[in-house]
């Protein structure tokens, strides 16, 4: 199945269903010590650390945010400025035109207006999310409360898909795991 | 095993499952509207429908339709705008500040009080609008191109940092409380579209409840809140994201927060007005904010805990915390007041020490004995722990401390300003109905908006409140621990332990 990956029209996954965060954090390391791979976990709530758990490299998101940080300050210092230095300049009390006191709530806000937007718009984009996407749903409980996890058939090559489920079932998942096919 | 004291009160009561959580907070989006909310709604939307007449009478004539005068050039309009501000402190002081010091019993109050604070920054904003005059060249108050000669806004003036502290506050409270809407935009998306497929999926339900399910087919609601939702899945690598931009956002929240009421504090504190030029106005404004606003918390809360039956997520432990937040406040309030007394005469300054005297004894003396007794006497009374257990008394505090608190401004600025230097320009403010209708019609925008929210968004963040039931209630615990001890081999203590909530 790896070798025509360019023509492949879906994938097969198999899901454990599971019900509570301590059964799935439990099922995830047992899994993945069983020599499965994990290909992700749907949860309705956030579960610490459970994305290292499953091995998912940590997210750069900080970075982004310190990134638009920087250029929200940036843009702030560059537009004060240029207004009231270059552009227009004006004679207040024989000040200076320029003055850094009074650059600060300006720059305190556009730094972190800039940083907030760029970083939530960062966010959307890298889990491609957006107004009216649609949604792959596995299995509609994971919202509510039930832990979804989800094993790629293709990750784990030479395992059949009875072979995952008795895995599965070994660490808690409800009866009868299923398969789900996604389209590619 | 995690260990945790007996002592502490779960933050859901009556054993809640994670179903359950879904149940109650998604029955009031899913079904019709309730009698409650109905009269709720429908008083609000008659506070709006006359406060629109009074405010298209201002626009249409102009601000000489209020009360103010040559002497007195701010008074109810800028009251009102300052009293809004504070109020939406809270939502960002809870959903951040709390959440940077990992206060769990927040999750239960933050959305509602998140969208609090939006309703009433637009509240406030709607005043610097009316004060304009001209409201349709607001856009002159922000730096853009222009055909006056490339004449840009004054970046000295505290009122352009205000324009720009307040439309980030709103932007950023915005995006705040949106990112913490969509896992449960998405709860409520995906029991719409169970409801739609006959999806057997539905084990966890009972027969009839998968009957009621199937039975409610909601076409609208599956299509509204999947464009809603963004497509969320809920997958690790997301979540682990969505924490990460949570816990920044709460970052930038926390300083951007305290600046916005410093800001508007230096409106007035920028000026060389007596009883205005003072340099303890920054932290005095910012808790009087954050007092004001978790008395609007409340109140609202109460009336949302009873409408919508939310009495096992908004618990009296709640109440009771956000009681000895507004008893620190209030005090903090009480002791800025007289540290501003004690300077106005320490200082030597004689028209300083008689803006001080006059503000106490003058002719606005009722509204400086409002003030105190409302906002220095009555929170005391959140000294006694059944007071602050007590809805009823906490109902009527929160009112009386958003009273002193509306008495605060009122008395900051017109007294500061209604006796001049000059005894001829000496004036004694009234307000006119206009002043009385334009506050009225933030009052109906604000309780419209709040309850239409309430009725079409759902008020307990679900999610948050699902992730901290596992680490606070006892019997989901207990779930837990037979979750790994029954199915899992009895191997589940090492996890556990690995896995401790409070610590991570």
């Amino acid at each position: 199945m790896s070798n025509n990956k360019l023509i492949k029209e879906s994938s097969r996954y198999v899901i454990g269903v599971y019900d509570h965060e301590n059964a799935i954090l439990n099922a995830v390391q047992r899994v993945q010590e069983d020599g499965l791979r994990v290909h992700e976990v749907f949860s309705p709530h956030p579960i610490h650390h459970l994305d290292v758990y499953i091995g998912h490299p940590r997210t750069r998101i900080p970075i982004a945010a310190f990134c638009f940080a920087t250029l929200g300050f940036s843009l702030a210092i560059l537009m004060i400025t240029f207004m009231l230095g270059i552009d227009w300049p004006m004679i207040i009390g024989g000040k200076n035109y320029v003055s850094i006191p009074t650059m600060v709530p300006v720059t305190f806000e556009a730094t972190v207006l800039i940083a907030a937007l760029g970083m939530v718009a960062t966010f959307f984009i890298s889990n491609n999310m957006g107004p009216g996407k649609e949604e792959f749903s596995f299995d509609r409980r994971s919202t509510d409360d039930k832990y979804v996890l989800v094993v790629d058939m293709d990750k784990n090559e030479g395992k059949s898909q009875e072979e995952i489920s008795q895995i599965l079932l070994k660490y808690g998942a409800e009866a009868s795991p299923k398969m789900v096919e996604k389209a590619a | 095993m995690q260990v945790t004291s007996p002592i502490r009160e779960p933050l859901v009561l009556n054993k809640m499952t994670m179903h359950n959580i879904t149940n109650d907070v998604c029955k009031q989006v899913e079904g019709k509207p309730t009698m409650p909310w109905l009269i709720c709604f429908g008083i609000s939307l008659v506070l709006l429908g006359l406060g629109t007449i009074s405010v298209a009478s201002t626009w249409w004539y102009g601000i000489g339709t209020w009360g103010l005068n040559k002497t007195v050039g701010w008074a109810w309009d800028i009251t009102n705008f300052v009293w809004w501000v504070g109020i939406g402190h809270a939502g960002t002081l809870i959903s951040a500040i709390l959440m940077l010091f990992r206060q769990k019993w927040r999750t239960s109050i933050n959305r509602a009080a998140e969208a609090m604070t939006i309703f009433a920054v637009l509240c406030a904003g709607s005043f610097i609008l009316f004060h304009m005059g001209r409201p349709w060249v607001a856009h002159w108050a922000l730096p853009l191109p222009n055909t006056y000669g490339s004449l840009w806004v004054n970046f000295n003036s505290p009122l352009v940092w205000d324009v720009f502290a307040i439309s980030t506050y709103l932007t950023v409270s915005s995006v705040f409380w949106y990112v913490g809407l969509i896992p449960d935009l998405a709860t409520i998306r995906d029991r719409a579209k169970v409801s739609l497929t006959d999806n057997p999926l539905l084990a966890t339900d009972t027969k009839e409840e998968r009957k009621a399910k199937q039975e409610k087919r909601r076409p609208i609601g599956a299509f509204m809140y999947s464009i809603m939702a963004f497509g969320w899945e809920g997958g690790a690598k997301v979540w682990a994201r969505y924490e990460y931009v949570s816990l920044i956002l709460a970052g930038l929240s926390t300083p951007l927060v305290l600046s916005v009421h410093t800001i508007v504090s230096m409106d007035f504190a920028t000026s060389v007005i007596p009883g205005w030029h003072t340099t303890i106005f920054p932290p005095y404004f910012v808790a009087g904010a954050i007092f004001s606003g978790f008395a609007m918390v409340l109140t609202l809360m109460l009336i949302t805990r009873v409408v919508f039956k939310l009495e096992n997520y908004i618990t009296l432990e709640h109440i009771e915390l956000m009681n000895k937040i507004i008893t620190l406040t209030g005090s903090i309030v009480g002791v800025a007041y007289i540290t501003e007394f004690f300077i106005a005469w320490y200082s030597g300054v004689e028209y300083e020490s008689y803006a001080f005297i006059n503000r106490a004894f003058g002719p606005y003396w009722w509204a400086y004995a409002a003030m105190m007794l409302c906002n220095v006497v009555s929170p005391q009374l959140f000294w006694s722990r059944t007071i602050r257990r007590n809805l009823v008394a906490t109902f009527v505090l929160s009112i009386i401390v958003n009273i002193g608190m509306w008495f605060e401004r009122f008395v900051i600025i017109v007294t500061s300003l209604h006796r001049d230097y000059l005894p001829s320009s000496w004036i004694y403010f009234r307000p006119t109905i206009y002043d009385v209708g334009d506050y009225l019609f933030t009052f109906g925008l604000f309780f419209t908006l709040f309850f239409l929210f309430a009725k079409f968004l759902p008020v307990i963040n679900m999610a948050e409140v699902k992730a901290a039931l596992n680490s606070s209630d006892e019997a989901a615990r207990e779930r837990g621990v037979i979750a790994l001890s029954k199915k899992a081999g009895g191997e589940g203590v090492k996890i556990a332990a690995v896995h401790n909530p409070d610590k991570d």
